[in-house]
Parts: structure tokens; C-alpha cells; sequence
């Protein structure tokens, strides 16, 4: 079983008798260990998906799971569980509490799992040094960069020590020196076997991961991965979901 | 949940907006310091009440007044009434066995009368001046301190005698703490109304326990020269009621009243006599009401069946001044309700708009793995927090109540702060933050986190 699964998961907005279709119908496995860009147009859905995965929101029909735990069904007690146990979200606008300083940021999460203070800022002081903030620690939000609170946020999505780290354009606020900087600690995470999913808009960091999707109208349009095609270097020569279908060999078709 | 955590909150949310979360506080601000300022006067007043059922020499006794209305029925013969007279005492002694002490008093007072004690160009200001028998001193639960009380021989040869309280010692003579030491004024002479009056006796000095560990103690600071001693101040007219009427009383035999000062001509007091009242001690409790019943009947035959007169019993005056107790507790009830209402409202007021002004940071909480309870949570307890604050406050502030009550309507009784009400006012105040907290932490916990997190 794949650590997420996703199973003709729709979303419906009902805009008082307009209905929008934001995801209409979209089966995708995530296994542990990958990094997985989303690409598509705007208002493809892409952030719909991103929340759903993120158990944020709740489909309007299909089944999905993470780590073996049914999504759909689940009452909000237990979406808060698996949010604060399982996940990290990396948000385009950073969300920092801008009252709290950086630490106590960093420290929110571990409050609801019930860390003693001490342990939360051992800890949060822990992932601060991973992401090379520690030295910011008692500093406010408003006092960083956009690419230092993005870092603190990051901090924040790993001090849990989630399955896996969703992130929603998370360079889309920066600069792209900035952003790359982002973005190659998303790869040394992944490197260090962390779960990984990145929206994204910009094709060449799509580019970099190692599997993509990308979203039309709500559905999954087209895939790569490049481990399927290992060896070759350019992704056109890589074999897209239709090819794969056609082939019979899906891992996510068994 | 961590609890450090979530104070920690609340005190930076109260921080973040200090002059907001002061104008939210002030209404339980005011509701705690009027409850226990209200508590501690009605408090007072209880504690005055019964001391003065103490100082008053017990219930088992009633009081015969003149009654200037009469019956509805009795209304024609208002040019009738006969009064109180020295016949009625007498009548009472011969056909009413149930009374065990019959006492006739007149009274002459600063407020009814022209009223003047000097001494050496000093001058006193008495609350009254009775002129009663000698067993008056047992109903009212006097004590004779120095020299004696005036007696039946003083009373038959209508001797010009007195015998006074320290507080118009105080007037004449100069108090102790004035001169340092204590004045025995027995066996001088003072004038009263211009006449000539032996004083043969005082009065104890009539105080509580407190009122007289203080006196002592600002006594021996002024010995020590520690402070200054005041130039004439007086003492005795400090303290309840009862203790200044007690303190500040002159004590004259009837006859000599009634001679003197009431141009009576004949030596025996005749049966006309007017009076002001007959005061009666009954033997006990259990029989006071017969003994009224028994009284009537008497003053109805001496008065010709007209009912100008009255009893009033302790137990009466209890009554009117428990009565004015409870609408005193009443009110300070429902004053101190409607702030604690009022500072709830102002309170739930603030807590929805600072939700609204946080959901976002609620969404970014709910996000990282915040539960509806956690949310609900952090919200009742800042509510909580901002009330016991304004709690706290209020209950310093209501030291100041307390200090403005007395000094618009000094009371005669000091107004005491118990534990009991301290505790209540404060049980209130989280009562207040828990009841105003419970809508708006529902409001909050109820977002989803992604409509939190749009939210603008
Ligand atoms: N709360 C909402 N109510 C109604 N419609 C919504 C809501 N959220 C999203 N939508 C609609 O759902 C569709 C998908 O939106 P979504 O935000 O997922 O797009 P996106 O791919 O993230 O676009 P972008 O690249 O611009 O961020 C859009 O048509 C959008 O208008
Ligand atoms: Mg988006």
C-alpha cells in the first residue's frame, strides 16, 4: 500500500447552483520516498489537490488514505491528528504567526502533540539548525526575508517529523536566487528520504524532481518519472501515464 | 495541551492590545470591586447591628412612645390625646405584674431643643440629655466608671447631679490623648443650660475591642511623641452609632428634669406630667408579647381608649435595620450583576472581534494540528484570563469603592472586606470569563482550517 492513495477524488464548489469542478476525478499513489512536482495552468487545481493531500480539505466524493488511515470518513478530531502527526505544509505565503518569534513558530505543532517545553525547543532549535535559521531563533517574522521565514517555515513542516511534506508554490514569493535556495534544501531533504510533494509553476524546477504530474481541468493529464526511464537524461524521452497504460506496466495499477 | 503555552498566549494577546483588553476588563472591573465593596458595607452594617443589639442591653424590653397619628378611627380626637404622663407609669406599676421594671424618661436632645453644657467657657455637644431614673443605666447596659450613679435620694430631693460620658469629658476637660492624661472630672461643676450640675459619676469609655487597641496604641505614640497629640480631638465621637449616643450622653435624675427644665412647680411629679417614654424590662424573651398586650390594656383605660401611643421593641429596630441590610445587598447585587453583564458582554464583544481578526492565525494552528478543542481552548481560557485580571483589579479597586462609600455616606459602621467575599467576587469573575468565553470559542473552533487560512 502506497503511503498516499487517491481514488476518484473529486472536489465541487457550490457557488449557490454554479458548480465548479475543481478536481473532478483523480486516482494518484505516492510512495514513500518520492519527490513529486504538480504542475498545470492556473486554476487547474493544483492547490485544491495540495489541500486535500494536506487533509486541510475534505473531498466532495472518492476515497483517499495516508499511512494506511482512511481520509475521507475521518471526523475533524482525527484530521487534526494526522495533520499535526503525519504531515508538513509548506504554504506560498509562508504563514508564520507574526506575534510569535521564530522558535515559538517552529515550536507550535510540538504543543499539540504534547511536548514539554524543554523537548519543543531542543527540538525546534534542531530543525532551525537544519534549515541554517538557529541563529534567528528569537526573532520575529516580520523581522526576515521572505527566504528566511520560508526556511522557518520548512522548520516548522519538519519538526514533527512528518511522513510527508506537502509544499503549495513555495518559491512562488521569492526571487529565483532565493527560491533555488529553497528549493535545493527540498532536494537535500528528499536525498535524506523524506516524502515530498512541490507545486509548482515554473517547469524547470519541475524538471528537477524526479517524478511529475501535471493537472488539466482537474484531472491528472499527463505524468513522468523519471525513474521509469532511468538513464535517459531528457524527460522527453520519458514515458508518459499513457504509455505506461498502454504498456501495462504501472506500479499504481496493481 | 500545554497550559504554559496557552497563558503564554492570552498574555501576549492581552499585551498585543493593552488599552483594548483594559476597556474590555473595565466592566468586571466594576462589578467585582462594587460586589465586594457592597459585601463589606452590608458586612459592616450586620457587624453594627449586632453590636448594637449587644450595647443596647438585650430584647427582653419595649419601648412606650407617644404616637402623634392616631388610628383612621380615632382620627376626631386628635385634640384629645392625653400623652405620656407619669400616670401611666404609675398605673403601669400597680395593674401590670408581667413588667418587671418600669422606667419613665425625659429626653432633651441638640436637634429638639436649646441645649447648652459649659464649663470654663468650654463647651460640650451632647447627643442628649435624659432625665430618667436611676434603672435606666441597667436597660441601656451603662457602667459607671468613675464616682457613682445618681440614686433613688438623688431622684427624690431632685438634686442638680449628672453623671456623663467620656465624650463630654472630652469637650470640657480635654481628652486623653489632648492632654496626656486621663481627666477624672467627678466633683466639678459644670452648667447646663446655665444651671448648676454637680458631676458625681462617668461613664466607661464605650468602644470595640479594635476601636480600643487602636485608641491604646495612638496613646502610647503620643506618649512616645511619635505623633502630635491633636490640639482637642475628640474620640468619642468615633465608632457606630451606638457607641457615639453612648459616648455622648448626660445623665440627670427625672425629678430634677422635670423641675428644671420642664417648669414643673410642685415637689412630687404630678400625675400630669408629660413624659417621653416608658421603657420596660420584662422578665424574659418568651413573654415580651404578653407583657405589650398587658401594657395596652393599662394605657388604654388611663387613656380613654385613644391609642396615641406606640410600643417598639428591639426586635423592631432589628427589623427596619435588617431591612435596610437586605435592600442595601439587593441593590449592590443588581448593580454589581448588571456590570458583571455588562463586563461579559464587553469581554464575548472583544473575543469575537480578535477571532476575527486571528482566523487566519487559527487556520495556520488548525493547519499544523491544532483540534476544535485546542482552539476552543486557547479562546475560553484567554476569556477566563482577561476576567480574573479585571477580577483582580477590580478587586483592588475595590478598596477605592469601598473608601468613596464611606466618605459620601459615612456610615456608622467601618465596612469589612471578609474572605468569603473575596473569593466569591472572584469565583464570579471566572464565572464571567467562562459564560462569555463559550460562543466565541465554539465561532472559532468551528472554521475549517482551509477557511481559516483564505480568510481575509
Ligand atoms: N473556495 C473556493 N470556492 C469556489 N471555487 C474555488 C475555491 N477554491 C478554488 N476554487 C476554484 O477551483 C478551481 C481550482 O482552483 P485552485 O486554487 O486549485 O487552482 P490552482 O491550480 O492552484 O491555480 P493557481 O496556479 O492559480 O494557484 C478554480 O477554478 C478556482 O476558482
Ligand atoms: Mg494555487
Amino acid at each position: 500500500m502506497a503511503l498516499v492513495e487517491l481514488r476518484g477524488v473529486t472536489k465541487i464548489y457550490d457557488l449557490g447552483g454554479e458548480k465548479i469542478h475543481a478536481l473532478a476525478g483523480v486516482d494518484l499513489d505516492i510512495e514513500s520516498g518520492e519527490f513529486t512536482s504538480i504542475v498545470g495552468p492556473s486554476g487547474s487545481g493544483k492547490s485544491t489537490l495540495m489541500h486535500i493531500l494536506g487533509c486541510l480539505d475534505t473531498p466532495t466524493g472518492g476515497a483517499m488514505s495516508i499511512d494506511g488511515i482512511r481520509v475521507e470518513k475521518a471526523r475533524p478530531k482525527e484530521l487534526a491528528r494526522i495533520r499535526n502527526r503525519k504531515i508538513g505544509f509548506v504554504f506560498q505565503f509562508f504563514n508564520l504567526l507574526p506575534r510569535l518569534t521564530v522558535q515559538q513558530n517552529v515550536e507550535l505543532p510540538l504543543i499539540y502533540m504534547g511536548y514539554s517545553a524543554a523537548r519543543r525547543r531542543e527540538r525546534a532549535m534542531e530543525v532551525l539548525g537544519l534549515v541554517e535559521m538557529d541563529n534567528r531563533s528569537r526573532h520575529r517574522p516580520s523581522q526576515l526575508s521572505g527566504g528566511q521565514q520560508q526556511r522557518v517555515a520548512i522548520a516548522r513542516a519538519l519538526v514533527n517529523e512528518p511522513r510527508i511534506i506537502f509544499a503549495d508554490e513555495p518559491t512562488g514569493n521569492l526571487d529565483s536566487n532565493t527560491g533555488e535556495k529553497i528549493l535545493q534544501l527540498f532536494h537535500e531533504l528528499h536525498a535524506g528520504g523524506r516524502t515530498l510533494v512541490l507545486v509548482t509553476h515554473d517547469p524547470d524546477i519541475a524538471g528537477l524532481t524526479p517524478r511529475r504530474i501535471e493537472i488539466r481541468d482537474g484531472r491528472i493529464a499527463d505524468e513522468v518519472d523519471t525513474r521509469l526511464v532511468r538513464g535517459t537524461e531528457q524527460s522527453r524521452f520519458a514515458l508518459t501515464r499513457d504509455d505506461r497504460d498502454a504498456v501495462g506496466d504501472s506500479p499504481r495499477e496493481a | 495541551m500545554d497550559f504554559g503555552a496557552v497563558i503564554a498566549n492570552s498574555i501576549r494577546e492581552i499585551k498585543g492590545h493593552p488599552v483594548r483588553s483594559f476597556l474590555t476588563m473595565f466592566g468586571i472591573i466594576l462589578g467585582i470591586s462594587s460586589l465586594v465593596a457592597m459585601n463589606a458595607v452590608v458586612k459592616g452594617m450586620e457587624n453594627g447591628l449586632k453590636e448594637a443589639l449587644i450595647e443596647m442591653g438585650g430584647m427582653d424590653k419595649f419601648e412606650i412612645g407617644e404616637e402623634d397619628e392616631l388610628p383612621d378611627y380615632q382620627a376626631h380626637l386628635g385634640d384629645q390625646i392625653p400623652g405620656l404622663t407619669m400616670a401611666d407609669v404609675y398605673a403601669l406599676q400597680a395593674s401590670a405584674p408581667l413588667l418587671s421594671q418600669i422606667t419613665p424618661a425625659v429626653e432633651m436632645s441638640r436637634w429638639n431643643s436649646r441645649l447648652s453644657v459649659r464649663h470654663e467657657g468650654r463647651f460640650a455637644r451632647p447627643y442628649r440629655l435624659y432625665g430618667t431614673w436611676p434603672s435606666y443605666m441597667e436597660l441601656e447596659d451603662h457602667h459607671v466608671q468613675h464616682g457613682r450613679m445618681f440614686n433613688d435620694i438623688d431622684e427624690e430631693m431632685a438634686n442638680s447631679v449628672c453623671v456623663i460620658s467620656t465624650g463630654i469629658r472630652d469637650d470640657l476637660f480635654g481628652s486623653p490623648e489632648s492632654t496626656g492624661e486621663e481627666v477624672i472630672p467627678v466633683g466639678r461643676t459644670i452648667f447646663i443650660n446655665d444651671m448648676p450640675f454637680e458631676i458625681i459619676g462617668m461613664f466607661q469609655h464605650y468602644e470595640t475591642e479594635t476601636e480600643r487597641k487602636e485608641r491604646l496604641e495612638r496613646m502610647r505614640l503620643i506618649r512616645e511623641g511619635k505623633i502630635k497629640a491633636p490640639s482637642n480631638g475628640s474620640i468619642s465621637r468615633q465608632g457606630s452609632f451606638i457607641y457615639r449616643l453612648k459616648n455622648n450622653s448626660i445623665f440627670i435624675p427625672l425629678r430634677t428634669m422635670l423641675i428644671k427644665f420642664m417648669s414643673s412647680k410642685s415637689e412630687e411629679p404630678e400625675p400630669v406630667q408629660r413624659i417621653d417614654t416608658i421603657n420596660v424590662r420584662v422578665p424574659d424573651l418568651e413573654s415580651l408579647d404578653a407583657s405589650i398586650q398587658q401594657a395596652r390594656n393599662v394605657l388604654m383605660i388611663t387613656h380613654r381608649g385613644i391609642e396615641d401611643f406606640s410600643f417598639r421593641t428591639e426586635e423592631d429596630m432589628a427589623e427596619e435595620v435588617q431591612l435596610t441590610i437586605r435592600n442595601y445587598r439587593v441593590s449592590g447585587a443588581v448593580i454589581a450583576g448588571i456590570a458583571l453583564v455588562v463586563g461579559g458582554v464587553g469581554i464575548m464583544n472583544i473575543m469575537l472581534a480578535s477571532i476575527s481578526e486571528r482566523i487566519r492565525e487559527i487556520g495556520i494552528c488548525k493547519a499544523v494540528g491544532a483540534t476544535d478543542a485546542a482552539v476552543f481552548n486557547q479562546i475560553l481560557i484567554e476569556s477566563i484570563f482577561l476576567s480574573i485580571i479585571g477580577g483582580i483589579i477590580g478587586l483592588a479597586a475595590s478598596q477605592a469603592v469601598i473608601a468613596l462609600i464611606s466618605s459620601l455616606t459615612p456610615t456608622d459602621n467601618t465596612p469589612e472586606v471578609t474572605g468569603a467575599s473575596l473569593i466569591f467576587a472572584l469565583c464570579s469573575s471566572v464565572m464571567v470569563g467562562i459564560l462569555s468565553g463559550i460562543y466565541p470559542g465554539l465561532k472559532a473552533s468551528r472554521f475549517s482550517p482551509m477557511e481559516a487560512l483564505k480568510y481575509e
